[in-house]
């Protein structure tokens, strides 16, 4: 038992403590500023996706649908691995670096913006068609139909698939790590990986899954809470 | 006044283009209550969504109140919209809302101000009888009730129309006829024109004046509900009216039979084959009736055979054809 305490593995863990704090606090902010940003540019092209359809409340050109999937699906299907690198000349141009939390958001963002659009997509598509008839009926117009109805309509969907995208981009950000992303990543990939000190990735690893179970909680909840289709 | 000339609706479909309705022409006047009626598939949604234009008729005209629905901008489309109003079968209420900013809606679209969109909801809340709903939530509601907060909201934007797509095929018949007692009520008190898209006899019998019968995307008869319960012509509106069948019977060896027809005779009017026994000496036997008494009224008809004797026939038959509000026609070989 002496011999564990003694080893450089547990001396390296008890150093690297205090920095656990600091580095759930990066792995934090990046992950919730990137889906906010994601949501930012995800949830338009949700919508568009929905309602730009051929029996869309807003039809759009088809040659712009058939763009804008395409564009979507390229994304998706690039490695974050891959992405995260190229888009290091994006990061400088938009934060000046390309290291560090705030440089991470840059790929971040970049990798989850088409994922969240199709969750938005997915969300919205469960909205009764009967509903947004109703609503032309009454004479509204494709934005109002979009702002009163499909996206009301669908929040808890919305909530729990916001809820599934912090979780993903949580994992993402601790990639980001490989590529000095900072937070619970970089310093558990570092030491786990590049030094064979397991200890220290299990604990910082063991960081994120707390992470994670509280984002999924506070997610159900809000989702079950907001929802009037549940009798209480 | 709602006119519909000449319209034709065309879907394509993978296996080519289906003609939904075809040349239809109907005139619905003001203050009206209207039943366009048929079996599933006849075109009735289809029909009454060419009204306030959810589908575009590839022909044809739609004049409402003399507007010509399809030549509207979407502004204006939009502006008629909100006098022409529709409920659904299955309500279409926003789950999310509460039943006052349910009611609300229509308003807030048109942007009217919120105090007084909570007004007007309080208003109609009260007329269709669930004031103490305003905090329910759809979910909460049965459906008789959903189908009244539906009808709340189809009135707020004060509509000159109201039209009806199978508003109560999914409500039992209790609900089916106090939602019926409902809309009679509107249509009496605001004068409101209402159009009832139906597949249900009963819910034309209940409260409308005229009707159409709409069969494989055509309407084949249309009139007054008395004159196509007493009368009908077409196959569809007899397979509508006698869903088990006209009343027939196997002849009577010998005898000669005539089918009578009531065309709104009033239930206080001398009794048909009473009278024949009496005035006139002939007894007949009824061999088959599916007669039903409609707002005061005898709709139907009966088959009857006449007695053996060919000069007592011959004298029911001559009495029967003057006998005030019904019609006969001997019937042969069935």
């Amino acid at each position: 038992m002496s011999e564990f305490f003694a080893s450089k593995d547990w001396q390296t863990l008890l150093q690297n403590l205090p920095n656990l704090p600091y580095a759930t606090w990066e792995s934090f902010y990046a992950t919730v500023g990137s889906t906010l940003l994601a949501l930012l540019i995800g949830l338009p092209l949700g919508v568009l996706l929905v309602v730009g359809e051929k029996d869309g409340v807003r039809p759009l050109p088809r040659w712009l649908m058939q763009l804008l999937n395409a564009v979507i699906n390229l994304l998706r299907s690039i490695p974050f691995l891959i992405l995260m690198i190229a888009v290091i000349p994006l990061s400088r141009i938009l934060v000046g670096t390309s290291i560090g939390t705030v440089a991470s958001i840059v790929p971040l963002v970049v990798a989850s913006f088409p994922f969240v659009s199709r969750l938005v997509e997915s969300s919205l598509r469960e909205v009764d068609a009967g509903v947004i008839e109703a609503a032309q009926s009454m004479g509204a117009t494709p934005l109002q139909i979009i702002t009163k109805v499909m996206i009301p309509e669908s929040l808890p969907s919305l909530l729990s698939n916001t809820t599934i995208a912090l979780t993903t981009i949580l994992g993402y950000s601790a990639m980001a790590g490989i590529i000095g992303g900072g937070g619970l990543g970089q310093i558990a990939i570092n030491y786990g990986y590049y030094k064979y000190m397991p200890l220290v990735m299990v604990v910082f690893t063991a960081m994120l899954v707390v992470m994670v179970q509280v984002f999924q909680s506070i997610g159900t909840r809000l989702a079950v809470r907001c929802d009037k289709r549940l009798r209480r | 006044m709602i006119e519909i000339k000449h319209m034709t609706k065309r879907f394509a479909t993978q296996s080519g283009t289906v003609v939904a309705l075809q040349d239809i022409d109907l005139t619905i006047a003001d203050g009206d209550v209207y039943g366009i009626i048929g079996m599933s598939g006849a075109g009735k949604s289809t029909l009454v969504r060419c009204i306030n234009m959810l589908e575009r008729p590839d022909e044809g005209e739609i004049l409402v109140n003399g507007k010509a629905m399809q030549t509207l901008n979407a502004p204006d489309l939009r502006a008629a919209r909100r006098e022409i109003t529709m409920i659904f079968q299955q309500f279409n209420l926003l789950m999310q809302r509460n039943c006052l900013k349910n009611i609300c809606l229509p308003l807030e679209l048109a942007g009217a101000p919120k105090a007084e969109a909570e007004r007007r909801a309080r208003e109609l809340l009260a007329l269709v009888g669930l004031p103490d709903k305003a905090d329910a939530y759809p979910a909460q509601l049965s459906g008789g009730q959903k189908q009244r907060i539906a009808i709340a909201r189809a009135l707020a934007t004060d509509p000159k129309v109201l039209l009806c797509d199978e508003a109560t095929s999914a409500l039992d018949p209790n609900t089916t006829h106090a939602i019926l007692q409902l809309i009679q009520k509107i249509n009496r008190e605001l004068g409101i024109t209402v159009v009832i898209i139906t597949h249900q006899m009963s819910v034309v019998e209940d409260i409308c004046n005229n009707v159409a019968i709409l069969d494989g995307g055509r309407v084949v008869e249309q009139g007054t509900v008395q004159a196509i319960f007493s009368n009908p012509r077409s196959d569809a509106a007899k397979r509508l009216v006698y869903p088990a069948g006209a009343p027939h019977s196997e002849g009577m060896p010998g005898r000669r039979m005539v089918r009578v027809a009531f065309n709104g005779t009033q239930t206080t009017d001398k009794p048909l084959v009473a009278s024949l026994a009496i005035e006139c000496g002939a007894l007949v036997s009824i061999v088959a009736a599916d007669t039903r008494i409609v707002n005061g009224q005898t709709l139907g008809s009966m088959l009857l055979a006449l007695p053996a004797d060919p000069a007592q026939a011959q004298k029911a038959m001559d009495y029967i054809g003057t006998y005030p509000g019904l019609t006969c026609e001997e019937v042969k070989g069935e």
